[in-house]
């Protein structure tokens, strides 16, 4: 049994340690949020995050995981309550296939977790590893961006009251 | 008659003869802000195909910037120094340098005020570019766009921040000088080799530096480092297992990639990028005469090199077969790694769906003395610049902890390649990784 902490709750995971993430989401813990698209790193429909980075869960073995923080695209939010990337990719109309859409979203979560205001070129050049072949690309910066900036309308919304 | 009125005089008869229509005054009557109209279209296009092989552009560019406008920081063991604008702006670039002005600085290390340059810029190896080169590559400067860009102050440890200390180095390191051609070898192995010694500046890290930053003369190619890589040996301790050939040197220099040896990365990429725009013949006299120095006393037999790609291939076949099975917990195997994260591409087994262009026992990274090429390429993977072609590898920075990378590289290294085990493995991949948080 290997031990996974994925948004939050530990899984015992019964497969063998060389299984990518990928498979133990959608087949073991029907997490279909995450594609398969190449299975070579090259496109970024697997991404999630590990410890706050973006990462192909297609090439990252279950066996280098244990005790590192795993999140996907159903970590952010639910359909009644989608996160702030979730709800810009719908009022952006970011989605056609929606087939690269989950790990657009986790990749640019990564960023905007770590820089809260990043410049389009900051944007543009963490997105790169991603792929959308229905060309959806400027609808998904407009999306990063408008989530970028209620992301910090809200932080700031927190900070007041105990700046008072 | 002094040398520089010589130079400078070789130097206009050299523009003249090489096309320049005469009734136009060329270099030595630059004024002080020159015009491009001035400068021959034919020699403007040599000199773009010459400032390619000297990889101008690489220190001269920063990432993102206008071209030639300087600026990057160039880390040296001495402290930062910026690179500095070579655009004709008349303020903050060189517009109004003359010819000989920019001679001076190829030939002397010497700027228009006459200060000394500090030798991260490669005039060691410049001096040795003809006069007509030289004024090639000063038209096609010329002719760029001027970019107004002010470089940032240098900083730099005493006594190095004190130019005249420069002055010492350049009396105990500095041999200014012409190429002079071996008759007894063949015009391209010659123009190869003044390419090579010269503007191409090969060993400005191919070659092992001394404690005060010199080239090692003796050591001349034999292998040295630069921004945290190691710069492989580009003679007889090559570390390549199948043999360079000249053909071979010529496809990787123009497509930046080799199906026998590997994929151009780190510092040598823009490199070989830059070959792209250079005259072929050029990069084949330069792959003719890398190919000889790196040339065994010993001729290998006949068909040696395909025994040794079939032996990699097949190693490549069984790759991360001895990776822990069944539910065994988390042990850090390198084994495992390699068949969860790399034989997707790189294991001929059946996850593979698409064979990387290269097997890995025959990459100079896994076999060169040094692991940190590896770790970067590990680490890092390969990008190719945007919008540019070029081979694709994610880095599993994110991946991997330090120990997963470690026993992964460890397992390369004996899985790929009947080397010894590197034994700084966890030294170097700490130190990649300070290097990667360091960098935007």
């Amino acid at each position: 049994m290997i031990e996974l902490n994925i948004n939050g709750r530990t899984h015992a995971i019964d497969a063998d340690p060389n299984t990518p993430l990928l498979y133990v989401l959608r087949d073991h813990l029907a997490l279909s949020g995450a594609k398969f698209g190449c299975g070579l790193g090259q496109c970024g429909a697997c991404t999630v995050m590990v410890d706050g980075q973006a990462t192909f869960s297609c090439l990252t073995p279950i066996s280098v995981l244990p005790g590192r923080r795993i999140k996907t695209v159903e970590g952010l939010g639910t359909i009644e309550q989608p996160g702030p990337l979730q709800r810009a990719f719908i009022d952006e109309q970011a989605v056609q296939c929606g087939y690269c859409i989950a790990g657009m979203i986790m990749r640019a979560q990564a960023l905007l977790e770590k820089n809260p205001s990043p410049s389009e070129a900051e944007i543009r050049r963490h997105l790169m590893p991603n792929l959308c072949r229905c060309g959806t690309h400027l609808r998904i910066l407009r999306a990063v961006r408008r989530a970028a900036e209620q992301m910090r309308v809200a932080a700031a919304h927190e900070a007041k009251p105990s700046d008072s | 008659m002094n040398v520089r009125m010589i130079l400078a005089g070789s130097m206009l008869l050299g523009v003249l003869a090489s096309g320049g229509s005469v009734d136009r005054p060329l270099v030595a009557a630059v004024p002080a802000s020159p015009e491009s109209a001035l400068f021959d279209a034919a020699l403007v296009a040599k000199g773009a195909e010459l400032a390619a092989v000297g990889n101008c552009r690489s220190c001269h560019t920063q990432p993102g910037g206008a071209p030639f406008a300087g600026g990057l920081p160039l880390a040296t063991p001495f402290g930062t120094i910026h690179s500095t604008n070579i655009t004709p702006d008349p303020d903050t670039g060189i517009g109004r340098w003359t010819g000989e002005d920019f001679l001076r600085a190829m030939h002397d290390g010497v700027d228009r005020a006459g200060r000394h340059l500090y030798p991260a810029f490669p005039y060691d190896h410049f001096t040795r570019v003809t006069a007509l080169d030289v004024a090639a590559i000063y038209a096609f400067i010329m002719t760029r766009e001027p970019v107004r860009a002010e470089i940032p102050a240098n900083r730099l440890r005493f006594p190095a921040g004190f130019r005249p200390a420069i002055a010492v180095w350049k009396a105990l390191y500095f041999e200014p000088g012409v190429y002079r051609p071996d008759p007894t070898k063949s015009a391209a192995w010659n123009r190869g080799a003044y390419l090579v010694d010269g503007l191409a500046h090969c060993g400005a890290c191919h070659t092992p530096r001394n404690a005060l930053g010199a080239e090692n003369k003796r050591q001349d190619l034999g292998g040295g480092e630069v921004e945290r890589w190691h710069a492989s040996s580009l003679i007889e301790t090559s570390p390549a297992p199948v043999p360079w050939s000249a053909d071979a040197l010529y496809d990787y220099l123009r497509r930046g990639h080799e199906q026998r040896h590997g994929i151009a990365a780190g510092p040598m990429a823009p490199v070989v990028h830059n070959l792209s725009g250079a005259a072929e013949d050029d990069v084949r006299a330069i792959a003719v005469y890398i190919a000889s120095r790196m040339q065994r006393p010993e001729s290998a037999p006949a068909g040696a090199a395909d025994a040794v790609v079939a032996a990699a291939k097949e190693r490549e076949a069984g790759a991360g077969s001895g990776a822990t099975s069944g539910n065994a917990a988390s042990a850090v195997d390198g084994a495992t790694v390699f068949a969860g994260a790399c034989a997707a591409c790189h294991g001929a087994g059946p996850t593979s769906r698409s064979p990387a262009p290269v097997a890995l026992g025959l990459t100079t990274s896994l076999n060169a003395p040094d692991p940190r090429n590896a770790i970067h390429i590990t680490l890092e993977g390969l990008w190719p610049e945007p919008g540019e072609k070029g081979a694709l590898m994610p880095g599993f920075a994110a991946e991997l902890t330090d120990g997963q990378v470690i026993a992964l590289v460890d397992y390369l290294r004996a899985r790929f390649t009947d080397r010894p085990a590197w034994t700084d493995v966890p030294q170097r991949v700490s130190e990649v990784r300070q290097g990667m948080q360091s960098e935007p």
